[in-house]
């Protein structure tokens, strides 16, 4: 087990590199000059020369990605070219919304997706089922800012249930924290449970279909223990890849939720930093990103011989 | 055991001479066409199929049905409703918001299949090198995996910020990320065909790569690159959407549902329908592309149907 994580974990350093190297290549090779980018239009030679010389641009381009890597090593992200500030300290600091909603969402969308899937396939094709699926077509086409203001439109605006956007950290008290977070997560989620029933839906299916499930039958077992304690737990493994994926891809749903609800998370500095072309940020946020994509598809390669026993190392 | 000879009847089914149980299945083209008949009767592929002629026949036609100019201003009427003048009401310009989600119908189709056609291109080429010569796959394939690894909505952002946001630049944001994608499945079609027989004879034939590759290797990943297709266009759209949105994509002038969406926030909660309109009508378009892609799929590929 400790070997096959080790394993693992060393087969990631290449793909880490690789992406380190596109990241690298995508900011120096794409036309137009940085420096001049940063400075403005009506700046003067010397001022770019200076930026040149900062940034480390009049060097030769191997030795830039040398230096660049150099300093990654040592968790140096470099400095906001707008304020100047570390960008790893301004990652921690917008780290606490994205989590939040991230959570709540991985929550959400697992405790409503799973059972969806299991009641689909228990009633395979009769009207809860084709519900099911046809909320999971739906789910999976309507894009995340749109069904988010609809939310908004029906939920905050027309009900004033809930606030219309921004958020208050836990330290304000778990009440105001948690009526910012319900939209926010509602809406994130859609796309999550679509995929995760569905998945959960096929596999079932596909594990009824089996000559140990007939047995359990035979021998007497209830519906429900042949469907949660038989076809559950052997449908584990496509259930489990498919969270993996979600997970890993919620990173592109929190920049577009942090943008339509106004959340300080790291979604939103994404954006601004876009917006402002704060190349260092942009470049630190996509490695982040990355590595955390990475790093779901470890734990999850890392949970099968858990969750079946059957797939050794 | 005798030869077993299959002479095509004249209404496509197969005569079957010699042991029947060794003969699976039907000519593919008569299989394929009723099934394809049969799926449409399904309500929700009429819909689909439905929905999305609409669109495109909305967006061929666009100057006919009653549009003005989508990116005229006119001060006077600013954030207007439904009126007979303006059949969905003025955005902040005074510009027509019916005639630019009419518009819009036309750049979501143009960013759809240009990067749909520039994906699967570079991915069948990409894709063809990596699973013919072996040299090469390592390489390309740990580039694509690095590709891969980086959300592809902030790879399109961080591809946009650094060219500036035209249609150009746009479409190849949208279509990078999609690439790795399209060569994986090129790469595993080209390496599962390479040991048939009947690849194998043409080698021993003496037939030259180019033509083995064209002749005989690339029209076994036709399939599966339209299913994969429906797939990249859907993709597209909705990127092309979201990085508008977010104020990273299409130059605002241009009038995409994701601009306009972009540019109701500030009047979302005075007009939700600068946003709701062009949303609803965004997804009830990936709504009906996704739709027709799972036909084609259960249609192209019988193994991934019976899955789902």
């Amino acid at each position: 087990m400790l070997a096959y994580i080790t394993r693992r974990l060393l087969a990631t350093i290449p793909v880490m590199a690789m992406v380190a190297v596109v990241v690298f290549a995508i900011l120096r090779l794409t036309p137009g000059d940085p420096a001049a980018i940063i400075a403005g239009d009506d700046a003067t030679t010397e001022q770019l020369e200076k930026i040149r010389q900062t940034m480390g641009l009049d060097k030769p381009i191997p030795l830039q990605l040398v230096q660049w890597v150099y300093q990654l090593l040592q968790g140096d992200l470099g400095v906001s070219l707008l304020s100047g500030a570390p960008v790893l300290g301004m990652i921690a600091d917008r780290m606490g919304p994205s989590l939040a909603l991230a959570f709540g969402t991985i929550v959400v969308t697992v405790s409503v997706a799973i059972p969806l899937g299991i009641v689909a396939a228990w009633k395979q094709g009769r009207m809860l089922d084709r519900a099911v699926m046809t909320f999971s077509v739906l789910g999976f086409s309507v894009p995340t800012f749109v069904v988010a203001y609809l939310l908004i439109y029906y939920l905050s605006i027309k009900m004033g249930w809930f606030p219309v956007q921004g958020y208050k950290p836990l330290s304000d008290g778990f009440w105001p924290f948690a009526q910012r977070l319900v939209l926010p997560v509602l809406a994130l989620s859609g796309v999550y449970v679509a995929l995760i029933a569905r998945i959960t839906r096929s596999s079932i299916i596909e594990v009824m279909g089996e000559d140990f499930i007939r047995t359990a039958r035979a021998k007497g077992a209830t519906e429900r223990v042949v469907l949660m304690r038989h076809a559950l737990r052997n449908a584990a493994v496509p259930i489990l890849t498919i969270i993996g994926i979600g997970i890993a891809s919620l990173i592109s749903g929190v920049v577009v939720t942090e943008s339509v609800f106004n959340l300080p998370g790291l979604g939103r500095l994404v954006v601004e930093a876009v917006l402002a072309r704060d190349y260092p940020v942009i470049q630190g946020l996509i490695l982040l990103f990355s590595f955390f994509y990475i790093f779901i598809n470890l734990v999850v390669d890392v949970l099968y011989p858990i969750f079946d026993p059957r797939i050794r190392y | 055991m005798p030869a077993i000879v299959n002479q095509p009847h004249a209404d496509g089914n197969v005569q079957m001479l010699g042991d029947p149980s060794l003969i699976v299945h039907a000519t593919p083209a008569a299989g394929f066409t009723s099934q394809l008949i049969s799926s449409l009767r399904s309500p929700p592929v009429f819909v689909a199929l439905l929905i999305l002629s609409v669109v495109i026949v909305v967006a061929l036609a666009a100057p006919l049905l009653g549009t003005i100019d989508p990116v005229a201003i006119d001060p006077g009427s600013r954030l207007r409703g439904l009126s007979p003048e303006h059949w969905l009401g003025t955005d902040a310009f005074g510009r027509d918001t019916y005639s630019r989600v009419v518009y819009g119908a036309r750049v979501s189709l143009i960013v759809g299949a240009g990067a749909t056609l520039m994906s699967i291109t570079l991915g069948l080429l990409i894709g063809v090198l990596a699973g013919y010569f072996r040299a090469a796959d390592a390489i390309i394939m740990r580039v694509m995996d690095g590709i891969m690894a980086i959300p592809s909505i902030l790879l399109a952002i961080a591809l946009v910020s650094l060219t500036g946001g035209s249609l150009l630049t746009v479409l190849v944001a949208i279509t990078i990320p999609e690439v790795p994608r399209v060569v994986r499945l090129v790469r595993s079609v080209i390496l599962s065909v390479r040991t048939e027989p009947y690849v194998e004879a043409a080698i021993s034939l003496g037939t030259r790569v180019p033509t083995l590759l064209v002749r005989h290797m690339v029209p076994n990943t036709v399939a599966p690159l339209i299913v994969q297709g429906t797939y990249v266009f859907a993709a597209a759209i909705l990127t092309e959407a979201t990085l508008s949105f977010l104020g990273a994509g299409l130059p605002p002038e241009i009038p995409s549902w994701g601009n306009m969406m972009s540019e109701g926030r500030m009047y979302f909660q005075l007009l939700p329908g600068l946003i709701l309109y062009p949303g609803i009508i965004l997804a009830a378009t990936l709504l009906s592309v996704n739709v027709l892609g799972d036909v084609l799929r259960d249609l192209l590929d019988p193994k991934m149907a019976r899955k789902s």
